[in-house]
């Protein structure tokens, strides 16, 4: 399966977060690589929504919507925002 | 506005499709009456949710390819295996009801203070939030140079071809097509890669702005390109949609 990027989760992240999140920084736990989350790697059919690190693969955050309910896992990132 | 857009809540409402015009034989352009439509900067995108009658929804986003003051519109390419595309392609009419929300996304978006001159490069649909940013530098007043780089499979791919054969004063539009190419044709006849690149893209150093969309795979090679060639990689604006649509 091809990533496409973290443009394809503006909704997604504006619902969990109650803003704009494509132009925010992210900083990769793992590696430190620094990146607008717009251009972080996003894979849309796995189970749940996963955003991995362009620079090292390291999956950075989880996002699993069941019935209107998204859980939010951030824990591979250093900072967002 | 930028300021009040970034803090509004982003939910759910139900659109009015005004007009669905043909722009190829497998592409759609679906104009919409958004009752509660805060404006969008050009770039932007909106999510489409189809639900079914057991409940089972489908959500995909699509870039706008309207200008910010015009009618929000979006252009939807068909994508045979796809749940959400062939039912805005095929099925969809004027007076349908569309649950939308948006719009979304400030990274991929170019206002006329972000200068330029503007190197915009589409693959197949990517050229659709790209056109959005060329009428909004047409409505806006701004001259800033354009050059854009449009890669299809064949001419009859092409989508906005009467609009793209009638630039704006200072905007070019170059093609290139990958697949097959009708007699006498002059424009390039193969994929964009680092050479052609260097053909057509603003040398580093008239400190360009570039705009790259379209599958993952022509996004990867023109952006590392253009990085190689000494574009700051802060000036290279990225957007991936998958390997759907064709270059």
């Amino acid at each position: 399966m091809e990533a496409v990027d973290g443009n394809a989760i503006g909704g997604l992240m504006h619902e969990v977060f109650g803003t704009e999140m494509t132009a925010t920084a992210s900083v990769c736990g793992n590696c430190g690589d620094a990146r607008p989350v717009a251009e972080l790697m996003v894979y849309l059919q796995a189970p749940g929504t996963v955003v991995r690190c362009r620079t090292c693969d390291s999956m950075l955050m989880v996002f699993v919507t069941i019935h209107d309910r998204t859980c939010v896992d951030l824990h591979g990132l250093a900072v967002l925002g | 506005m930028a300021g009040t857009a970034l803090r509004r809540r982003l939910t759910w409402q139900v659109a009015k499709v005004s007009a669905v015009t043909a722009e190829t034989a497998s592409v759609r352009t679906i104009t919409l009456d958004v009752p509660d439509w805060p404006g969008h900067q050009a770039g932007q995108h909106l999510d489409i949710r189809l639900t079914d009658e057991d409940g089972y929804v489908a959500e995909r986003s699509y870039s706008i390819a309207s200008a910010p003051g015009e009618l929000v519109a979006i252009t939807v390419e068909r994508l045979d295996d796809g749940e959400v595309s062939p039912y805005l392609t095929d099925e969809l009419r004027a007076g349908d009801d569309l649950e939308l929300r948006g719009p979304i996304g400030g990274y991929f978006i170019w206002e006329p203070e972000d200068g330029g001159p503007l190197l915009l490069l589409a693959g197949g649909s990517g050229v659709v939030p790209l056109r959005s940013i060329v009428r909004h530098r047409e409505r806006s007043g701004s001259t800033v140079p354009v050059r854009l780089l449009y890669s299809s499979r064949t001419l009859d791919d092409v989508i906005y071809r009467a609009e793209l054969d009638q630039p704006a004063r200072g905007v070019e539009v170059i093609h290139a097509l990958t697949r097959h190419q009708p007699p006498g044709w002059t424009g390039y006849a193969r994929r964009v890669d680092a050479a052609l690149l260097a053909e057509v893209a603003w040398p580093a150093a008239e400190m360009p702005v570039a705009y790259v969309c379209g599958p993952t795979s022509f996004v990867e090679t023109v952006s590392q390109a253009l990085v190689q060639s000494g574009y700051p990689p802060q000036r290279v604006k990225t957007e991936r949609f998958g390997a759907t649509g064709g270059t």
